[in-house]
């Protein structure tokens, strides 16, 4: 239980991906106008996260090297990580635009303009990268397994919606002040961001 | 070779990735709170952005047009993998500062976006040329940005100590959200001054051409 409330806080607060590691600024500034397409571009990326490590882990931890009965290495090729892992996210992408597609019309016509924009997000590829990295901080004494790595990207993704909710309601708001011409734009947004990562500051006092 | 001045000048300047196009943001706010990982992130992207614009600009012919994406990340996945290498092997520090943002030079939407919009349009003298601009443009975007955050958050440039003085949220994203956002306004405000002297000096010199004219 330990372990699972020190991985959900770690990953939406105290190592939020957007306030605190910097992954995935594109879409946050991108697509942070309005809160209906926010939203669904959070809970894309939520999805695409968790079924990535779903698949990239085992494939790393399992298929990329193996053992012989005496534990020593036949093959391990796990230096190619990058190029195995951009490829299942990138074929994921694909395959779920397509499932949507079929399954549910009106919800690709909601999500499925921000499935091709996710391949290039640094979210996903980062959640699987930070995944087979060190995660010790973390886990509270457990060892890493399959469930804690799904379960820390599913709530990665989630802390992601929170503060792509939160941008998008203060650029909403923003819409209906006069800002100085050159601040117009990118500049407006990055200070509104700088806003909330400063209150996000304050969760990084929280010790499990 | 006027054209390869307009490239250089357009990747430096006038679409400059980091400031005027606003794109690879992650890595830039990730990192700008030192100089020296800026500078470090800067020409490691500058390395990889000319080899994969000279590749994929030599092999615009062979590659499909309907998965040329696929084609493009795995080339550039390729190079990244190989940087990743020499850098852990020869400057394990760099490697170390880097972290995480070096496996995520693959998805860093410059390179892949001068793919697209430039290296399979023209020719790999070109392309390579597009490469080293764009990848100065955002290695110099980002170490002046890493140089004033650095040393308003910890009072040092390139690890060099020069006073004591510190304000620590520069350290942190918020500082560098802040500092990258009015880096984009004052660029952008004095592009569109230079822009602006340059249209009038231009009228000028046609009014004064009428002017003349009349008067013959």
């Amino acid at each position: 239980m330990g372990t699972v409330i020190s991985i959900i806080l770690a990953a939406v607060l105290t190592n939020n991906f957007i306030t605190v590691k910097t992954y995935g600024i594109c879409p946050f500034l991108g697509v942070s106008k309005k809160t209906q397409s926010a939203v669904g571009m959070g809970i894309a990326v939520t999805i695409v996260m968790a079924l990535a490590v779903l698949i990239t882990y085992p494939v790393y931890e399992y298929i990329m090297v193996a053992f012989d009965a005496n534990g020593n290495e036949i093959y391990n090729f796990q230096f190619l990580e990058i190029i195995f892992f951009i490829f299942i996210i990138a074929s994921l992408v694909q395959m779920l635009e397509k499932i949507i597609q079929k399954i549910s019309p009106s919800l690709y016509n909601t999500m499925g303009i921000y499935l091709p924009l996710i391949t290039t997000n640094c979210a996903v590829l980062g959640v699987t990268e930070l995944v087979i990295g060190d995660m010790s901080q973390f886990l509270n004494g457990a060892t890493m397994n399959l469930g804690w790595a799904v379960l820390y990207a599913l709530f990665a993704g989630l802390g992601f919606t929170l503060v792509m909710i939160i941008m998008s309601g203060m650029r909403e708001r923003l819409n209906y002040y006069k800002t100085p011409k050159a601040l117009a734009g990118f500049p407006t947004a990055m200070i509104t961001a700088s806003f909330i990562c400063m209150a996000f500051m304050v969760f990084t006092y929280i010790t499990i | 070779m006027n054209k390869y001045k307009r490239i250089t000048l357009d990747g430096l300047i006038f679409q400059n990735p980091t400031l005027m196009l606003v794109l690879g943001t992650c890595p830039t706010l990730g990192l700008i709170s030192s100089a020296s990982s800026a500078a470090g992130m800067g020409l490691t992207v500058v390395l990889i952005l000319t080899l994969s614009n000279m590749i994929i600009s030599a092999l615009k012919k062979v590659i499909p047009n309907e998965v040329r994406i696929p084609c493009y990340i795995v080339v550039i996945a390729t190079l990244v993998t190989f940087a990743r290498m020499l850098l852990e092997k020869f400057v394990p520090d760099l490697y170390d500062s880097l972290g995480g943002f070096l496996a995520l030079i693959v998805v860093n939407c410059i390179i892949l976006g001068r793919a697209e919009a430039f290296a399979n349009k023209h020719t790999v003298l070109e392309s390579a040329v597009d490469g080293i601009a764009n990848g100065l443009g955002f290695t110099c975007a980002l170490t002046v940005m890493g140089i004033v955050c650095e040393f308003l958050g910890s009072g040092s440039i390139f690890g060099l100590h020069i006073m004591n003085f510190s304000i620590g949220i520069f350290a942190t994203p918020a500082g560098s959200f802040i500092i990258y956002g009015l880096s984009i306004a004052l660029f952008v405000y004095i592009i569109n001054l230079f822009e602006q002297n340059k249209r009038v000096k231009v009228n000028k010199l046609a009014r004064e051409n009428l002017l003349d004219k009349e008067a013959a």
